[in-house]
């Protein structure tokens, strides 16, 4: 390898230069860490940090401030997310790789693609205007009258149905997050060893069998990064969840409740917080968010890593 | 070659008109709610002097900030500054516009102005010791309204702002147990309710959620049509949200020179007083000798000439005795 650098002089500052490039991201992300912390540090020092994690107050009057009810927001709202997107993900990976007819695979490939595109502020606005009121007038009602009538499972879906609530975010969400899991996925499901899933065939196997027992355990490694990485898109979404969460610092068991997350509470309330501890409470909200999604990204690196070097070996 | 010359020769000319731009525009930035006036007032006195006005509705607080930090020759607030934080900063404050809140609601079948509420009721709803619209208090004040056994939905900003500044400023003056849990401030810890960003995120979720209740500026009352409410005024008087209710609020409103113009005008005594009216105020920079002037002239000509499309937009005007006051205030600053 030395040899070539040697004779070439523009390979070297062709390396040279895409270094600098990669490292210029290593001195954002450190940047980036550097002023959250610093102008986190009064709320840091005021609050600590389990009794910032865990308090549940939220009172700018009083200047007393707590990321309880934010992580909780974004934990249930990803958390329903995830819940509904995960299966209509794989369904979708599947019927592509597997089971569509040859015509179909681009077009619905390319839907997905322009599902990821949309801005997320049209997915809010389409969420107010369209998906609120049917959440309201007939899903929710409907849900109460059916699933709310089960003990234990009831508590989830107490309350005045109004279509602004958590139950609708996980919705927009999961639709949000559907095209990240969904194409990754269906990327991983192609490197299935063609001759592998034949031979199943040969032995009798139906399509089902093949995909159950071939290519979902051949490819779990790379759909469980698909889903860790919408699980982080997921946590950062803030506009579409801004305008159907009703922005709420509480913690409720019920999911027709309002509720706020970290995002929205940054994105509502960063331009009018006046007073030092408060805006560094946003950060130190930031901070937080910053520190859970990169440890989350990190964990869908390693899986997508681990399941490369198994399809190369 | 050429289109590069060309290229080249565009760019100078744009930045050229960009520099020749700079020496003649107003600079400010602040509270969003006025921003539609001050941007109409912006356009019209352009065309009149040629004075461009760049003005960034980035929130009353930011507004606060960037003149501390002296980067504007104006910062707008909705909230006023005391005079003592002033004096600390070295700023100058008064009063541009007038602006009312109102509390509107969303009940399938009653008409706008059609439920009156004292102080007292409203501050119960708020702080969810009322939570169904048949509640005996709302009877009582209202009973020839047909009122059902429904749950109100309360709706707040969940943004911070000057709109909720100047309502929880209210709701602290007529009603201790509000000073007491909740206080008054741009984002308080709302004790129930729902929250939508920005005045049109409150009048969406009234529209959509049904017997919901919430507050909005006056303007975007009636530009959605909500329906408003009737409250009790300082005087004792059940009023609607008017030009001419937020005149008399204004009027009766004791503006201090001395103290800078620091007034809420909540809970004004006026007899046909709005009760939560509030004015917005545009801060300087005391030592900003050279701009002050040109930001004084602005407004003084908007004082003149921008009436007829402040109402338009539906802001209340200035009364001419407190125009009048904010002039001799800006001579005794030496900038008029």
């Amino acid at each position: 390898m030395p040899v070539l650098f040697k004779k070439n002089p523009i390979d070297v500052a062709f390396s040279i230069i895409t270094g600098l490039a990669s490292l210029s991201v290593l001195v954002f992300i450190i940047g980036i860490l550097y002023v959250l912390f610093t102008e986190s540090s009064p709320a840091i020092e005021k609050f600590g940090v389990m009794k910032f994690l865990t308090s549940t107050d939220w009172d700018p009057v009083r200047e007393s401030f707590g990321a309880a009810t934010s992580l909780y927001g974004t934990a249930v709202a990803t958390a329903i997310a995830l819940f509904i997107a995960i299966p209509v993900a794989i369904g979708i990976a599947v019927f592509i790789t597997e089971i569509s007819p040859d015509f179909l695979k681009s077009p619905i490939g390319i839907a997905i693609e322009l599902l990821a595109a949309i801005p997320s502020i049209i997915y809010g606005m389409w969420g107010l205007f369209v998906l609120v009121p049917i959440m309201a007038d007939y899903i929710e009602p409907a849900l109460q009258s059916t699933l709310g009538k089960i003990p234990l499972i009831g508590i989830l879906f107490e309350g005045t149905p109004m279509g602004i609530d958590l139950l609708t975010a996980g919705i927009i969400l999961s639709i949000m997050i559907i095209p990240f899991t969904a194409s990754i996925s269906r990327d991983a499901f192609n490197l299935t060893p063609e001759i592998v899933k034949e031979s199943a065939y040969a032995l009798g196997a139906t399509k089902w069998e093949v995909v159950k027992n071939v290519v979902i355990p051949y490819s779990k490694l790379g759909v469980f990064g698909g889903i860790v990485l919408s699980l982080g898109r997921a946590l950062g979404e803030t506009m579409a969840v801004a305008f159907v969460l009703g922005n709420n610092h509480q913690i409720t068991t019920s999911l027709l409740d309002a509720a706020a997350t970290i995002t929205v509470t940054l994105a509502n309330e960063f331009t009018e917080a006046d007073s030092d501890i408060y805006l560094a409470s946003l950060f130190y909200l930031a901070l937080i968010l910053f520190v859970m999604s990169f440890i989350t990204l990190a964990i869908a690196k390693f899986f997508l890593l681990r399941a490369e070097r198994r399809f190369t070996r | 070659m050429k289109t590069i010359l060309t290229l080249v020769a565009a760019i100078t000319l744009i930045f050229s008109f960009g520099i020749a731009g700079a020496a003649e525009t107003l600079n400010g930035a602040g509270a969003s709610f006025p921003y539609p006036v001050y941007s109409a007032w912006g356009y019209n006195y352009n065309k009149a002097t040629g004075i461009r006005l760049n003005y960034q509705s980035i929130g009353s607080g930011g507004g606060v900030r960037q003149i501390i930090n002296r980067t504007v020759d104006f910062g707008a607030s909705d909230a006023p500054l005391k005079p003592e934080k002033l004096e600390k900063e070295n700023l100058m404050q008064f009063p541009a516009v007038i602006g009312g809140v109102v509390p509107v609601f969303n009940l399938p079948g009653i008409e706008p102005g059609a439920i009156k509420l004292t102080s007292n009721a409203l501050c119960k709803v708020l702080l969810g010791d009322i939570t169904y619209w048949d509640n005996k208090d709302i009877k009582k004040l209202n009973p020839d309204v047909p009122l059902k056994h429904k749950k109100i939905t309360v709706v707040r900003r969940s943004d911070g702002s000057g709109t909720t500044a100047i309502f929880t400023t209210y709701l602290s003056q007529v009603c201790p147990e509000w000073k007491e849990k909740v206080g008054a401030g741009k984002a308080v810890k709302w004790p129930v309710g729902i929250g939508g960003k920005g005045n049109e995120g409150v009048a969406n979720y009234v529209q959509k959620v049904k017997n919901s209740i919430g507050y909005v500026e006056f303007a975007y009352a009636k530009q959605n049509k909500l329906s408003y409410l009737r409250l009790e005024n300082a005087a004792g008087n059940f009023v609607k949200p008017s030009f001419e209710s937020f005149q008399d609020a204004a009027a009766s409103g004791d503006f201090d020179p001395s103290k800078h113009f620091y007034l809420w005008l909540t809970n004004a005594p006026g007899k046909n007083a709005w009760p939560i009216s509030g004015a917005t105020f545009i801060l300087l920079a005391k030592e900003k000798k050279e701009s002050n002037p040109k930001v004084v002239k602005f407004f003084d000509w908007a004082f003149k000439n921008g009436d007829d499309t402040a109402k338009r937009l539906v802001y209340v005007p200035l009364p001419e005795p407190l125009k009048n006051k904010v002039r001799k205030y800006w001579k005794s600053q030496g900038i008029y």
